[in-house]
């Protein structure tokens, strides 16, 4: 790690218990926080996987695996450290997650994987960081703003949101920022799709100073990859795929790479640099 | 066979410190130590570790999506990504050298000779104190699934056996109508102990707009609790066919479950897909196992 780069905390060996401390809706989202009284704090981009103590395995069998999250933010306390989920019911896996109370135990490994790269160990000329959410993605960007605010570092976040119902998180995660929204329905910000921001952006700044982070759905985070690597813009993306394990022992998060082969999302990622990869429309949607 | 105050063992002369290993390629003890930090060897969760499996070449692995979450379980079609022998024998085989358990390697290939090349090459280091055998998969030549025949298994065997004295372990495939007569073959062959079950032959499909496979290759295999009375049946069956130890496997999650594995007939139980819910999984199954006193079937009605 470079001398400019985040931290990289390893995780302590194996599942722990963390306890739910609360779990508030945040638009058509979830946001749940949990204390863990043991682990380190997380890196910016840093993920954990999260399963419920209670009711894990329903009528079906599902829920089986641990579901990966990123964290949206983390905060220590006397007591360890308090963790903030974002979260959607989309499946099984989330829908028990999405439906944790206050007092519930909640299993966790982690903080796991690569964090995000430092502003300047991806374009040492870099001047100011743009951040790219959509969705539910918009939860690593969140962690990364706050370490950027902390070293001063300029940073400017453009979020995106499908509709109201897919939405949530910017007030809580993101006061205190330059955000700009977009939405495709148009019920907040810009009518259409928060890549459209990113040009604008991109079309008024030098290539040669700026780095984007991005988060988000894989169509999304392939028009970013795609535009940065055309404008020779910096680029670093959170990617998600189905994991098993989250530790490298499960070689089911493949993505492909630009020179041929896979990576391990889990280990090698999920921060990745976007010339590195052959794509970031990932196969196959989460576990959920 | 240990009772619960020694549970040291042993499997074909490989000392064990307890008997609870891992499946191959359900736990990467490298990148664990660098997920965990030297935590995940101090607390090194097996009593022996057995590698993923490698292969003569180096392998990609499968298009994704690779994994599915089965109804109590999971589907991968991960298909034996690894550096090749050169690779490993290169790079990984060195730090795997300081695990704090012995090492058994799992190999792979689809004809005699690229078998016989990585035992040969293997065997005299110091490194390795067995090997697994992993004959789900067919010889090129005959064309014929390995461990799905007799005749083929029995050869495979015979003709490895002379290639190194460290033990030779047949890991069988359940995808057969009964493994008895393979582990038999493979007892004949000169085998030192049998291995199984590997996944269950599986495809996940989706009906509606996506009206292909799910998985990238088109089908996995299937494991996870969802196959455990498979597993206690064949283990049963190799169990009392073979005189060789068997290492039992599938589903794996208490202490309870390795107990029925092992009055089913296995010697040495490996826990597999429970280590991707929590790499610490085999610690605790061993510590359950041990008020089992080992090897006493668990006790309790399964339909409570």
């Amino acid at each position: 790690m470079s001398a400019t780069g985040f931290d990289h905390p390893k995780a302590p060996f194996g599942r722990r218990l963390a306890t739910v401390e609360m779990n508030a809706p945040t638009g058509g989202y979830r946001l749940v926080s949990a204390l863990d009284s043991e682990g380190p704090d997380p890196a910016p981009g840093q993920f954990y996987m999260l399963a419920t103590e209670r009711g894990w395995g329903g009528v079906d069998g599902r829920p089986y695996l641990p579901r990966a999250f990123s964290v949206a933010s983390a905060e220590r306390r006397d007591a360890g450290v308090r963790l903030d989920f974002l979260l959607e019911s989309v499946g099984p896996g989330t829908e028990a997650l999405a439906g944790l109370r206050g007092g519930d135990g909640l299993w966790i490994t982690g903080p796991l994987g690569n964090p995000f790269s430092a502003p300047r160990d991806l374009n040492p000329r870099a001047a100011g960081a743009i951040l790219v959410g959509g969705g539910i993605g918009i939860a690593p960007l969140a962690v990364l703003r706050r370490a950027l605010s902390r070293r001063g570092f300029p940073h400017r976040a453009l979020l995106g949101f499908r509709d109201r119902a897919h939405s949530g998180g910017v007030s809580e995660l993101f006061s205190c920022s330059e955000v700009r929204l977009a939405s495709e329905d148009g019920h907040a910000g810009h009518r259409g799709y928060v890549t459209d921001l990113l040009e604008t952006m991109l079309d008024g700044d030098s290539a040669a100073t700026a780095v984007v982070y991005a988060c988000g759905p894989p169509a999304m985070l392939e028009a970013v990859r795609a535009m940065s690597l055309e404008r020779g813009v910096a680029c670093e993306l959170a990617l998600e795929t189905p994991m098993a394990c989250g530790f490298g022992a499960c070689f089911g998060c493949a993505v492909p790479l630009a020179e041929g082969g896979y990576m391990r999302l889990c280990v090698e990622g999920p921060a990745v640099r976007a010339d590195r990869i052959a794509t970031a429309a990932t196969a196959g949607a989460g576990h959920r | 066979m240990s009772v619960a105050t020694d549970e040291r063992t042993e499997l074909c002369g490989i000392e064990l410190e307890h008997p609870v290993i891992n499946a191959s390629g359900t736990f990467d003890a490298l990148a664990a130590r660098r997920a965990f930090g030297d935590a995940a060897w101090e607390r090194f969760p097996f009593s022996a570790f057995v590698s993923k499996t490698i292969t003569l070449e180096p392998r990609a692995g499968n298009p994704p999506p690779r994994l599915f979450e089965a109804a109590a379980g999971m589907v991968n079609s991960i298909g034996l990504p690894n550096k090749g022998l050169e690779g490993f024998a290169a790079s990984d085989l060195h730090e795997l050298g300081e695990l704090p358990v012995p090492l058994i390697v799992s190999v792979m290939a689809t004809s005699r000779e690229a078998f016989a090349e990585m035992i040969g090459t293997l065997a005299d280091r110091d490194e390795v104190a067995g090997f697994e055998l992993n004959v789900s998969c067919p010889n090129v030549k005959s064309g014929l699934i390995v461990g799905a025949e007799p005749s083929e298994t029995e050869s495979l065997v015979e003709s490895l056996r002379p290639l190194s004295a460290k033990p030779l372990i047949v890991k069988l495939t359940p995808n057969v109508a009964d493994p008895a007569p393979i582990a038999a073959a493979a007892e004949r062959g000169g085998a030192d102990a049998i291995s199984l079950i590997n996944t269950i032959a599986a495809a996940p499909w989706s009906a509606g707009s996506r009206s292909e496979p799910w998985l990238g290759a088109g089908s996995g295999g299937l494991s996870g609790p969802s196959v455990r009375e498979v597993a206690l049946h064949a283990v049963h069956r190799v169990g009392a066919a073979v005189g060789l130890p068997v290492v039992g496997m599938g589903g794996i999650e208490t202490g309870r479950h390795a107990a029925d594995l092992l009055a089913a007939g296995a010697g040495v139980v490996a826990v597999g897909t429970a280590s991707f819910r929590d790499p610490a999984a085999g610690l605790r199954i061993r510590d359950e196992l041990r008020r089992f006193g080992g090897t006493a079937r668990a006790s309790g009605d399964p339909h409570r």
